[in-house]
């Protein structure tokens, strides 16, 4: 059965006995927590019952303008609400589960959103107080299951905690550096009766400060090392989008004519298309990027890590860097791979409006002459083979249609970086991805939520055929929500970014890598009810996304790709920036 | 090997903190020396003291990552400072009627004390630094040991200062480096595989 609800985006409940009162209301755990939901303006959720979450589901019913999404396994929840989440700016994703395995199955998607820093409150059920650490059904120890992938957890053990704890995890989740949070909740605690007040004042914890203001002194620095710059270069990662500073980063570029790589998280903070524009660094980043970095006197990182993805072997990162510059909001990043000699630890945003200012208008003609040379040597390339569709026609035909208008959630191996490099992105939260952890099925379930947070904006999910199996159960979330999603699944029978590795780094034995049991996904998506359509010709690529988008709802598109078809350029493993190979 | 680093931190009192801390240190991949926690003059606050096994940068590390725990409050690392860093000892010495004068003259020298004795053993509490500790341990070892049961160490910064600058966030140690690049254990290759 299909179950419809309406989705109102109310931000406030009405009292639940229609009575307009100050008077502390007497309100379970249960409905203390679904309230204090409401008033973090929290309006979907992505969760699964089971007997420890059950008084929960108990109420829910009562608050219509909480949107449950049921989903299929818990995985999913996580995931959807961390896509509900990294694609709107501000907003928080919420999942519930039970006690036991429910809770287990959130670890990947915490980790997920962890290592990406998307803010996430899970809501886990519990067993009731007295059960804890008895071993009882379903009693698994979540705080320490989920301890090194959330940012904070908290075990709930009196009913009067419930609403100070929620206030204090959404801000936990959202502010700073954001991360999951998880609130574990005993199954007593959801049925104990006690006043409801929603504390109004903010969150104030003294071992949680602000991140402090920047600097002025080290402003003033940057802006002198911009100044002597000869040959400067700035990276910018997915801190640039979770401060949404990329309009300071676009005038900072222009002013000093500073060329912008990224990170791959990082993947749309910057117009591809502006003339300052380099391109993903890295491990598969483009040549003409590495080479930038590779030359660049003044190096300027901004809201990002710095991990091995963008450094590749770390003694070839920036060899003639002579000063670096790092700016992050997490002080625990400065210095963590490579040493800055100039950081300021403040929000990304804040950090550059009041650099800005300081920084003189210059131009080094002859580094910028350089650059462009680079881009033309090193253009990002695929090479066509007769008779075999190659998945960058399939993005290049997703472009022409939507341009950058449309969100890009890509799933894990190739596919993501052909998502990354092959679509003009122009704009932030255009292009969204595992980055961090590399979780294979992130994508699938996660569309799911950046649908339902931009509900007017097209949404392709790109996938390969074995990330998407392993979240397919979400194919009945979906279609019983409509939730009107594109999947483009890149099929190649394989696991192709492990094909490809062991093609070129493992001495071309291919092991465990052919999943010569993919099924039919025209049959798949027709046992779900979901629209769906196969092609492995070129000129069907255009028609079939056509027909997806004039569809309303979601729709399956599967397109037998180039089994052979490899990601470039790329570094090979245990070589360095320089030692990128491209497409022949 | 690296001198152990000494870290003092305030956290607040609550359960799962210790936890917290000690699963931090391991996942980072550092060894804990010794590790002591207790209550403060606030009841709300406890104070750990932590000696790990690390290098300055990767001590540097661990502060950091410590500090971004949403539970602790302060981290000093007060290695090198002017500090009182003492342990207390407790040990059970085989002490037939015939040893235990020579054993309580070097007793007496550490300034120990006897805390409980029995008709062929006793139990020697010592207090000091892990230095004077370890000292102690090996002259009792001619004698038989029995058991041993240390605190490590509780440190505190001598002087008036009761609480030292919060963690360096990387400001002045900066004009330091040296222009070109400073990689991290000397660039050493962590690049992962997929």
């Amino acid at each position: 059965m299909i179950q419809t609800r309406s989705h109102p985006r109310a931000t406030t409940a009405p009292p639940a006995d229609g009575v307009a009162s100050s008077a502390p209301r007497r309100l379970t755990g249960a409905e203390i927590c679904l309230e204090s939901l409401i008033r973090e303006g929290v309006d979907t959720i992505f969760g699964y019952p089971g007997g420890a979450n059950l008084w929960i589901y108990r109420r829910l019913p009562e608050y219509p303008q909480l949107h449950h999404i049921l989903v299929r396994h818990e995985q999913g929840a996580a995931h959807a609400a961390d896509g509900y989440a990294r694609s709107r700016p501000g907003a928080v994703g919420v999942c519930f589960a039970t006690s036991g395995p429910g809770a287990l199955n959130l670890v990947t998607g915490l980790g997920t959103a962890y290592a990406d820093s998307v803010p996430v409150v899970a809501i886990t059920g519990q067993v009731a107080v007295a059960a804890i650490g008895t071993d009882s059904f379903q009693e698994s120890d979540v705080i320490g299951s989920t301890m090194s992938v959330v940012k904070h957890s908290y075990l709930v053990t009196r009913v009067e905690d419930i609403a100070p704890t929620i206030k204090e995890a959404f801000h936990v989740a959202r502010s700073g550096r954001p991360g999951p949070v998880v609130i574990d909740f005993p199954k007593d605690l959801q049925a104990a009766v006690t006043e409801f007040n929603y504390p109004e004042e903010p969150v104030r914890l003294r071992s949680y400060p602000a991140p402090p203001a920047p600097d002025p002194v080290k402003l003033q620095r940057i802006a002198d090392l911009i100044k002597q710059a000869k040959r400067p270069v700035m990276l910018i990662g997915r801190g640039v989008i979770i401060s949404q500073a990329e309009e300071e980063v676009l005038e900072l570029a222009h002013r000093a004519h500073i060329p912008v790589g990224w990170t791959l998280l990082g993947t749309g903070a910057f117009p591809l298309q502006d003339p300052m524009a380099l391109q993903m660094v890295g491990f598969m980043g483009a040549g003409y990027t590495n080479k930038a970095v590779c030359d660049a006197d003044v190096l300027m990182m901004v809201g990002m890590r710095c991990d091995d993805r963008v450094t590749t072997r770390l003694d070839s990162f920036a060899p003639r860097v002579e000063h670096l510059i790092h700016i992050d909001i997490d002080p625990a990043e400065i210095g963590k791979s490579v040493v800055p000699h100039v950081s300021v630890v403040a929000d990304a945003r804040t950090a550059l409006r009041q650099l800005i200012p300081r920084v003189e208008p210059k131009r080094e003609h002859a580094w910028l002459t350089q650059i462009d040379q680079w881009k033309e040597e090193h253009p990002v390339h695929y090479v066509k083979r007769d008779g075999f569709l190659q998945p960058q026609e399939v993005l290049e035909e997703m472009y022409a249609r939507c341009h950058d208008e449309a969100i890009v959630l890509a799933d894990v191996g190739n596919n993501q970086i052909w998502s990354a490099l092959w679509f003009n992105y122009a704009k932030p939260g255009r292009f969204l991805n595992s980055g961090g952890m590399g979780t294979m099925g992130f994508a699938f379930p996660a569309s799911m939520g950046v649908k339902l947070s931009n509900p007017d904006r097209t949404v392709f999910c790109v996938t390969g055929d074995g990330g998407f199996l392993m979240n397919v159960q979400e194919m009945a979330t979906m279609v019983e929500n409509q939730i009107d999603v594109k999947v483009i699944i890149l099929n190649n029978n394989s696991l192709g970014m492990v094909r490809q590795f062991q093609d070129d780094f493992y001495d071309g034995v291919q092991s465990a890598v052919q999943l010569s049991c993919t099924p039919d996904f025209v049959k798949l998506g027709e046992a779900f009810g979901m629209k769906a359509m196969r092609t492995d010709r070129r000129e069907e690529v255009g028609p079939m996304l056509d027909e997806a988008l004039a569809h309303r709802g979601p729709v399956l598109l599967a397109f037998d790709i180039d089994p052979r078809a490899n990601v470039y350029p790329i570094v090979p493993l245990g070589k360095g920036m320089l030692d990128f190979v491209e497409a022949s | 090997m690296n001198p152990s680093r000494l870290l003092s931190v305030l956290v607040e009192n609550r359960p799962g903190v210790l936890n917290r801390v000690a699963s931090m240190i391991r996942r980072r991949g550092f060894n804990i020396d010794s590790l002591s926690v207790g209550p403060t003059e606030d009841e709300t606050v406890s104070r750990m003291t932590i000696a790990v096994h690390v290098g300055r940068q990767q001590a540097e590390q661990a502060t950091k990552q410590l500090t971004k725990l949403i539970d602790v409050i302060s981290i000093d690392d007060i290695t090198g400072l002017r500090n009182v860093a003492h342990e207390l000892l407790l040990i059970r010495m085989n002490a037939p009627v015939g040893q235990r004068t020579e054993l309580l003259q070097v007793v007496n020298v550490f300034l120990g004390r006897i805390v409980d004795i029995a008709s062929s053993t006793m139990i020697i509490e010592v207090t000091g630094t892990p230095e004077k500790i370890d000292t102690f341990v090996e002259l009792m070892r001619p004698f038989g040991i029995k058991e041993v049961a240390r605190s490590g160490a509780v440190a505190l910064v001598r002087g008036d200062q009761t609480r030292l600058s919060p963690v360096d966030l990387g400001g002045d140690a900066e004009a330091a480096v040296p222009p070109g690049l400073v990689r991290v254990g000397g660039g050493a290759d962590t690049t992962g595989d997929i």
